[in-house]
């Protein structure tokens, strides 16, 4: 029946309905990956400086 | 149902989902963060007395490394345990008893942190080690946890072995492989472990029999317990002292690493002759809370006396 097909439907466009208290704590998980990957952004540049030296400079063009 | 077996419940019927609780702090506490700070400290004493140098930025990723792989296997654990942690009053408030990370979340966490942090090691530091990091994180989570921890009352022996990786690991990062002095470090752990827990045990015993885990007091009685308390104890004080007789120690910490070996003794001897009542609850606190200032003490004057002659 197209009614409860639509229905059906609808139900499933409109997911899982978050509590507040969930929300909430995904937006502090979400904060707390930004942070890592900024962080782990700055390690991996700071290591490539280390491990290539002076010789990042020292390359055919 | 147990809790192992519990899933998110999102069905057709019903769009709810039991994820999303787990608040940043819970997830650190999946990490076990006591536990990863006497690995980062452990690891750290290996990379100073490891021979060779290394640019300190390549040490402290090391060091990152181990830490988190170290914390990985906690959350692996603590998903693959989280039956026995809901029975036992020490565990019982943990992430996933408590009902704030389901075990699907604590699974994806601490396999991603394994992965990650064994990949950034080998790519970073050398591949040697990052093997011999997975290959910790695997002993811990599948040997100890998942195979032997339930099966045997050996149980902690085996999995000391997990808790005393760290350090060889960390020293093979500095050169690439392992050797003597770095196993001497192992070896201490290695010996330090079945006192220390078993100490726990005695005065925790009716958590473990609850969890139907075979700690050794549960399985053999207690009176074993105090034999291989003392048996155990025994074999750590020489080896305690093993860095100054194979040269990679000075006479200071040969000395103090003796009288810190012969008061574990003294205290594991009290245990095993206090077998009734409070005097015997006691013994067993006193050798617990001795046995953490005497590993904390032999790394640190193996650090302190690293640092001097360094200098």
């Amino acid at each position: 029946m197209p009614m409860s097909a639509d229905k059906t439907s609808a139900d499933k466009t409109a997911g899982i309905e978050l509590s507040e208290d969930q929300k909430k704590r995904r937006r502090s998980r979400s904060i707390a990956i930004a942070v890592t990957l900024a962080g782990l952004v700055v390690l991996f540049y700071v290591v490539t400086i280390v491990k290539m030296g002076p010789e990042i400079m020292n390359r055919a063009l | 149902m147990s809790l192992v077996e519990r899933q998110d419940t999102l069905t057709a019927d019903s769009l709810v989902w039991d994820g999303g609780h787990g608040s940043v702090a819970d997830y650190v506490a999946l990490l076990k963060p006591r536990v990863m700070s006497l690995v980062i400290f452990t690891a750290f004493v290996g990379m100073m007395l490891a021979p060779g140098d290394m640019h300190p930025v390549l040490g402290l990723v090391s060091i990152l490394c181990i830490a988190i792989g170290a914390g990985a296997s906690g959350a692996l654990n603590m998903w693959y345990d989280a039956d026995i942690d809901a029975v036992m009053t020490r565990t019982a408030k943990r992430p996933i008893p408590a009902g704030k990370i389901t075990p699907q979340e604590a699974f994806t966490f601490g396999m991603t942190l394994a992965a990650g942090s064994v990949l950034i090691l080998g790519l970073v530091v050398n591949w040697f080690a990052a093997a011999f990091l997975a290959f910790t994180i695997f002993f811990y989570v599948v040997i100890y946890t998942m195979w032997l921890k339930r099966l045997t009352p050996q149980n902690i022996v085996i999995g000391g072995a997990a808790g005393a990786f760290p350090p060889m690991v960390a020293w093979s990062c500095v050169t690439g492989d392992v050797n003597l002095e770095s196993a001497v470090l192992f070896m201490i752990i290695f010996m330090w472990t079945p006192p220390h827990f078993w100490a726990l045990a005695l005065f925790k015993c009716g958590d473990y029999r609850a969890a139907g885990v075979p700690m050794l007091p549960v399985v053999a009685g207690e009176t074993a317990t105090r034999h291989q308390i003392l048996i155990y104890s025994i074999l750590l004080a020489p080896i305690g002292v093993a860095p100054y007789l194979l040269g990679f120690a000075g006479v200071f910490y040969g000395a103090a690493s003796a009288t810190l070996g012969a008061i574990f003794l003294v205290l594991a001897a009290d245990v095993w002759r206090n077998r009734e009542g409070d005097a015997a609850r006691k013994s067993a606190v006193r050798l617990f809370t001795f046995s953490l200032f005497y590993l904390f003490l032999v790394f640190a004057l193996l650090l302190a006396e690293s640092l001097i002659s360094g200098m």
